[in-house]
């Protein structure tokens, strides 16, 4: 109780953070018709990409003896930039049609 | 000084990510949207690359550079080139690179940060949950392309899945309690776990519920990589993560809403259960007739108006630029066309929609299921590509039906119903259709691009 409660006064500002974030992701996507759905969760898709950056940070810390780790932290790279890029070019693959109709 | 300028880059992603998703909600500005956040994006990545502080040997810099460019081409070049009828898949295959991506972070750092319980805990979530978006991902991939299409269920699935997913999350659980069992071995047995896990979770779905799968394992990267962003307590990832994990938590509610299916339902399976067969076989039966095309194209030269339902069929045919050309011609003689778009018609909410786009079919033709059913009754012929399940009047008035309270395209309502199907197979759901018994209904058999050209070139000569 006492670790949970000290947890939780450590990252105080981290989990205002986190709630708000909720709301506004609930806010955000309200009352969307039903053809944007394809791109919207396409899109979606391709920001939760983001974690590429987590990968980048692994990797800028690793030492150069570490191979385990800079395979591990290549692939990463590589799988997170194939999540941002091709999700990005889908997403506005898709949303060009909707351009074109006008 | 530096550190300050990250830290800007990482405020100036959120806010294109939350703005982005705010514009992708409507039609008009969703392209823009998307590039707001691709922009916002390309900031943070380059940010963490150009703005760190320690000294990093050139080799690290090297592999990132050779990391990213790979990445770049491969996804770019498969993001243009795949057919606009396979992006589901490919949404679905993307999707689980990025829960691999936070996986394999969690990998790394497991050896570094075990002995503190707040970083242990994002390390050992973002594990699980990556691993279950990957490999359920995969498996959805497999679904949706064809290689895998039967839903493989265990007896008593739903109890194993359920035990399943508490030895997952016990074991991490008693990871972060007990410090003895916080080794590599259970790590790397969790991981194994979480793998099997997310196989299972996803191979009782059956295929045309894969959309909705897709969307929530969407937002379980998201939360993989708000994960990331704990341990690191970086901003950019925080934000983009719980956004989509709660963006795509209420998209998929919608999803299954535009169905009429509690997400429950879904996920612990009544579609296409033991009972589906037995419904299907009662509602068979009757004599369906066929219809010439030199008739239909008579038929459809004279009506007044012509409501035409899309279906995946269609689009997997090609035939969305014949389609047109009908559409086109029709109108050239007069005859009012409309396109009558299912929610869930194609293999994702708004799918249907995108492959007309792409044959240049005007958006205000375009009408959705609540607008058009009204209208069905002043309508002289409806034709049918490609579409089966969502025009099942089983969903209305059958409630033995799996479908049993699926809004349909009440197409029964016009004076003809003209139904292209390469043969009498049933649709994706698997169940048959009463509509094709109906006295209204005529069958015009045969692969829909070859049926609709030769239409086409009928309606021509009718000149």
């Amino acid at each position: 109780m006492e670790a949970l409660s000290q947890f939780i006064a450590e990252h105080i500002n981290l989990i205002y953070f986190i709630i708000l974030s909720i709301f506004v992701g609930v806010e955000v996507i309200g009352n969307v018709p039903t053809v944007i759905h394809t791109p919207l969760m396409s899109g979606a898709n391709a920001i939760h990409g983001v974690v590429i950056v987590g990968a980048i940070y692994v990797m800028l810390h690793l030492k150069t003896d570490d191979y385990a780790g800079l395979i591990t932290g290549f692939l990463a790279v590589l799988l997170g930039t194939l999540n941002v890029v091709g999700g990005f070019v889908v997403t506005d693959r898709m949303l060009e049609m909707f351009k074109k109709k006008k | 000084m530096i550190e300050s300028l990250l830290e800007i880059c990482y405020l100036i992603a959120s806010v294109t990510f939350v703005l982005g998703l705010k514009l992708m909600g409507n039609p008009k500005s969703a392209r823009q949207g998307n590039l707001i956040a691709a922009a916002g994006m390309g900031v943070a990545i380059f940010g963490t690359i150009f703005l760190h502080e320690k000294e990093v040997p050139m080799v690290i810099y090297a592999l990132i550079g050779l990391a990213l460019l790979v990445g770049t081409v491969a996804g770019w070049i498969t993001a243009r080139k795949v057919a606009m009828t396979k992006m589901p898949e490919l949404v679905s295959l993307f999707n689980g690179m990025g829960g691999a991506c936070a996986a394999l972070i969690s990998l790394i750092e497991y050896p570094n940060l075990k002995h503190e319980t707040g970083a242990l805990i994002a390390v050992l979530a973002g594990l699980i949950i990556g691993t279950v978006s990957f490999s359920g991902s995969i498996i959805a991939f497999m679904k949706l392309n064809g290689s895998l299409n039967k839903a493989i269920r265990l007896p008593k699935y739903n109890i194993i899945n359920t035990i399943m997913m508490g030895v997952v999350l016990g074991l991490g659980i008693i990871m972060t309690i007990v410090p003895e069992l916080n080794n590599s071995i259970n790590l790397y047995i969790l991981l194994g776990l979480a793998v099997l896990y997310g196989v299972m979770f996803v191979i009782p779905i059956g295929g045309a519920d894969m959309p909705v799968v897709i969307s929530l394992l969407n937002s379980f990267t998201g939360l993989a990589a708000a994960c990331g962003g704990f341990l690191y307590d970086n901003k950019a990832m925080l934000t983009g993560g719980i956004l989509v994990g709660s963006a795509g938590t209420l998209l998929t509610i919608v999803m299954c809403k535009a169905m009429n299916r509690p997400l429950s339902n879904v996920i612990f399976g009544a579609f296409g259960g033991g009972n589906s067969s037995s419904a299907g076989d009662a509602a068979a039966g009757g004599t369906v007739k066929d219809i010439q095309i030199s008739d239909l194209a008579v038929l459809m030269n004279y009506s007044r108006k012509v409501v035409i339902v899309p279906g995946y069929g269609l689009a997997v045919a090609q035939a969305q630029h014949v389609i047109h050309e009908i559409e086109l011609l029709l109108q050239s003689r007069g005859v009012e066309v409309k396109y009558a778009i299912h929610p869930v018609a194609g293999r994702m909410p708004g799918h249907m929609n995108v492959l007309l786009a792409e044959s240049s079919v005007e958006y205000d033709k375009l009408v959705e299921m609540e607008e058009i059913n009204p209208e069905f009754s002043s309508t002289d012929v409806v034709l049918i590509v490609g579409a089966n399940d969502v025009v099942n009047p089983a969903a209305k008035n059958d409630p033995s039906s799996p479908i049993y309270g699926m809004p349909i395209l009440e197409v029964e309502q016009a004076a003809h119903v003209i139904v292209n199907k390469r043969s009498m197979n049933a649709g994706y759901a698997g169940i048959d259709n009463p509509l094709f018994y109906n006295p209204k209904t005529s069958m015009l058999f045969g692969d829909a691009k070859s049926a609709l050209t030769n239409l086409a070139n009928e309606l021509k000569s009718l000149d």
